[in-house]
């Protein structure tokens, strides 16, 4: 029966592939017909020793062979081979979202809490399309991502079938790579790529569109240990020894020297070398928003994350230094502010793997392209080597300097009695947790008060849309974060704006029981876009305010969760530890904050570092 | 300045439009693009005429090579290099202008076809700076249309644009 059906393809007029329209449906829905009849004994078949599977067990036991523990996804038509053979293994398991986009969030919040690639499952049509919004935060923040997505029948595409999409071609610009499988015997090679680029090198999300004939078709399964790729290098490109020595040299001689890390430390898993670099030498380091963590809050050389939400400190450090390490980072807009007069006076060394990120925002006097958690080895090796030409007293009136800037503390505000002030919830949240929580956000200003109030102290901790800035990223994130850490504290630092825009996957935290801790920032307004209106459209504040909000309390309870509301100061700390306290428990926090508070310090558009708006009345430089 | 980037690549579908949604997403110009496979069936050549400053050439570059399926790029126009396009221009001539004609291709070097009554196709192949002086040449006339083929390239050194080994 089960080589039946591929006989009856070899059967079919030779113009299959290319049909017309009048004459393809009836075949395509005879072999619908023929695919229900023959499915239950198709999927596995036994031909002597080689095992013959079908596509969709190919494409499960491939992602078992990569070691896939979860997958995220919503099943559909075109899925539906791939979601029966899920039905028919324990070894993957795949977790039912609310909306595709829920499902990329949670991968990229799985991806960006382990390091291991996240991997979605999503059908054709809208599923991709939903899709798209969490595969484009993924790669615009280099987060490993494998997404397959059903597609119509071969013979189908390019007839505008029932959910067609042009799954390649709509993605195209948000992915490292992506392909469409064409041949059953590609799948398991297809899949392997798709780990192998999502990856290594700088990594990203890939996507693999699958068409619903071929996860029906039958072949031998075979799983490649290793792949070479002739136009993809897997292995990174290695820092040459003349490179690290002029790098050192220059670092050694640095007398206003500052260490701006990102993401790209998180991703290479360099935050022991970093660490080690900054100590060594004594110099003050910076992280970005994608980087926080990698530098632990509390040292002494940490002077707090820089860009426009940055510090004073860290922001003058960047205009003032004479050599900026770059290591990681990509010097994007919300980091430079205004390239006109960027760090004047600073020799930029720049470390990257993605050789696209030299000299794209900011010219590199010493570019080295490479992996940077191998560059920060080298660069320990060289100067333990040299350890008796690194002089502290070279940097002293730099630090004299910093000091001053920090006694500014720029990020203060004034507690107040009556209403809620969001940094002081964040800060809190730190007390509760110890500063051990995994913390996601979605994106405004509470992200901003999560990145500058909760302190991190180590890496994969902070958990953010920091490139493509999507709402929505939290909640769905934070299941992602809870599937790979069971016991650990997860935190979803939000706003009443972003939280309803991914608030379905209530439903998914309700089905497996993941007990997030949802802290809703209310103030009632888009706050970043309020502020925004406030400094620069002479307060016309045009579709910021948000009426008719939910009663959040009745919501979660609505889902199955705890909901709690908190509108005083003085219950602030109670309600977390009592959140907290409830470990197998959903707690929907929502905290009615003040309306008019700003996140300060703040460079604006078209202003540089030195040109900081600092909150009315801060202390000023005597 | 003009810059030809010669470009091998996976002969894969999709390709061409990886390459040509870099160029617009990241607002590069493209003078000229012309894809075809190599010797080697699994390998395109693609050869792109484009033109910036020189950050914007390298920025050009280095994100060609970021895609997946480009194995080896080279801008051919760095050093001396020999570029040729091919072009075709069809034209109505009067009887009377025949023999103008004749002599504007004998100078271009091109070659003349009678497609039919007053009808001709002068077809030229040479650098794209001769190309446009022989569509200049051919400016008073009756051009009724004209297709170019885009340039193509190679460096003219002994090195060759190969995959990396």
């Amino acid at each position: 029966m089960c080589s039946f059906l591929t006989h009856f393809t070899d059967l079919l007029p030779s113009n299959f592939h290319e049909p017309s329209a009048s004459k393809a449906l009836p075949v395509v829905f005879c072999v619908f017909w023929l695919e229900i009849l023959l499915i239950s004994e198709r999927y596995i078949r036994n031909d002597g020793d080689n095992v013959q599977l079908s596509g969709a067990d190919i494409v499960v036991k491939s992602l078992k062979e990569e070691g896939v523990e979860y997958v995220f996804g919503y099943p559909g038509g075109a899925a539906l081979h791939i979601y029966d053979a899920f039905h028919r293994q324990d070894d993957v398991e795949h977790i039912l979202v609310r909306h595709e986009q829920g499902a990329t969030h949670a991968a990229d919040g799985y991806a960006r809490s382990t390091g291991k690639a996240g991997v979605v499952l999503v059908t054709s049509g809208p599923g991709i399309t939903n899709a798209i919004t969490g595969i484009a935060t993924a790669y615009m923040d280099s987060i490993p991502m494998v997404v397959l997505s059903g597609q119509v029948m071969k013979p189908l595409i390019g007839y505008d079938a029932f959910q067609e999409i042009d799954a390649v071609g709509i993605s195209r610009p948000c992915v490292k790579h992506n392909f469409l499988i064409q041949d059953v015997n590609d799948i398991a090679s297809t899949i392997k790529k798709a780990f192998q680029i999502a990856t290594t090198g700088r990594p990203g999300p890939v996507l693999v569109d699958i068409p619903k004939d071929i996860t029906a078709e039958v072949t031998e399964f075979l799983y490649p240990n290793e792949l070479t790729l002739r136009s993809y290098k897997s292995t990174p490109p290695q820092a040459e020894p003349n490179e690290i020595f002029s790098a050192v040299e220059a670092i050694l001689n640095a007398k206003q020297p500052v260490v701006y890390s990102g993401g790209g430390i998180v991703l290479a898993n360099a935050q022991e070398p970093l660490r080690d670099f900054v100590r060594k030498l004594g110099f003050p380091c910076t992280n970005t928003l994608m980087g926080l963590g990698a530098y632990p809050h509390s040292d002494p050389n940490f002077i707090g994350m820089l860009g426009m939400h940055g510090t004073y400190e860290a922001n003058m450090v960047m205009h003032e230094a004479d050599l900026i390490i770059a290591l990681g980072a990509r010097f994007d807009d919300r980091i430079t502010g205004t390239l006109d007069g960027f760090a004047p006076n600073a020799k930029i060394l720049h470390v990257d793997i993605d050789p696209s990120v030299i000299d794209k925002n900011i010219k590199a006097d010493i570019p080295i392209i490479a992996d940077v958690k191998s560059v920060l080895e080298l660069f320990n090796r060289e100067l333990s080597r040299r350890e008796k030409d690194i002089n502290p007293e070279l940097t002293k009136d730099w630090w004299a300097q910093i000091k001053q800037w920090q006694s500014l503390d720029s990020l203060w505000y004034e507690q107040d009695d009556t209403v809620i002030k969001p940094q002081f919830v964040v800060q809190k949240l730190h007390e509760i947790t110890g500063g051990e929580a995994y913390v996601t956000s979605d994106v405004g200003q509470h992200q901003m008060y999560a990145a500058q109030f909760y302190g991190f102290s180590d890496t994969h901790r902070w958990i953010n849309s920091g490139g493509l800035g999507t709402m929505g990223f939290g909640l769905p994130a934070a299941m992602g974060v809870k599937f790979a850490h069971r016991d650990a504290d997860v935190a979803c630092i939000t706003g009443e704006g972003s939280i309803q825009m991914c608030i379905q996957e209530l439903a998914t935290c309700k089905q497996y029981n993941l007990p997030v801790k949802v802290i809703n920032l209310n103030n009632r307004y888009l706050g970043m876009v309020r502020q925004w209106q406030e400094f620069t459209y002479e307060k016309r504040y045009s579709n910021s305010y948000m009426d008719s909000l939910p009663d959040f309390v009745a919501l979660a309870e609505a889902y199955g969760h705890v909901g709690m509301m908190i509108e005083k100061p003085s219950d602030v700390e109670g309600a977390l530890k009592e959140a907290f306290a409830m470990k197998d428990r959903l707690v929907f926090m929502d905290f009615i904050t003040d309306q008019k508070e700003n996140v300060y310090p703040m460079i604006e558009s078209g202003k540089g570092h030195h040109e900081m708006r600092m909150r009315p009345g801060s202390k000023t430089l005597a | 300045m003009r810059h030809i980037i010669s470009v091998l690549m996976e002969n894969e579908s999709g390709a061409l439009s990886r390459v040509s949604g870099l160029f617009s997403a990241r607002g590069y110009n493209i003078e000229s693009l012309t894809v075809a496979p190599t010797n080697d069936e699994t390998l395109s050549r693609m050869t792109i005429v484009t033109n910036g400053d020189d950050r914007k050439i390298d920025q050009i570059e280095k994100h060609l090579n970021k895609l997946v399926d480009v194995a080896a790029l080279q801008d051919i126009t760095v050093a001396g290099h020999l570029e040729r396009e091919v072009v075709l221009v069809k034209l109505h001539v009067e009887d009377d202008q025949v023999e103008a004609l004749k002599r504007i291709a004998k100078g271009f070097n091109a070659s003349l076809s009678d497609v039919s009554k007053n009808k001709f196709i002068v077809e030229m192949s040479g650098s794209c700076d001769k190309v446009d002086e022989l569509l200049n040449s051919l400016s008073n006339g009756d051009i009724i249309e004209v297709a170019r083929s885009g340039a193509i390239g190679l460096a003219a050194g002994e090195e060759a644009l190969q995959v990396p080994a």
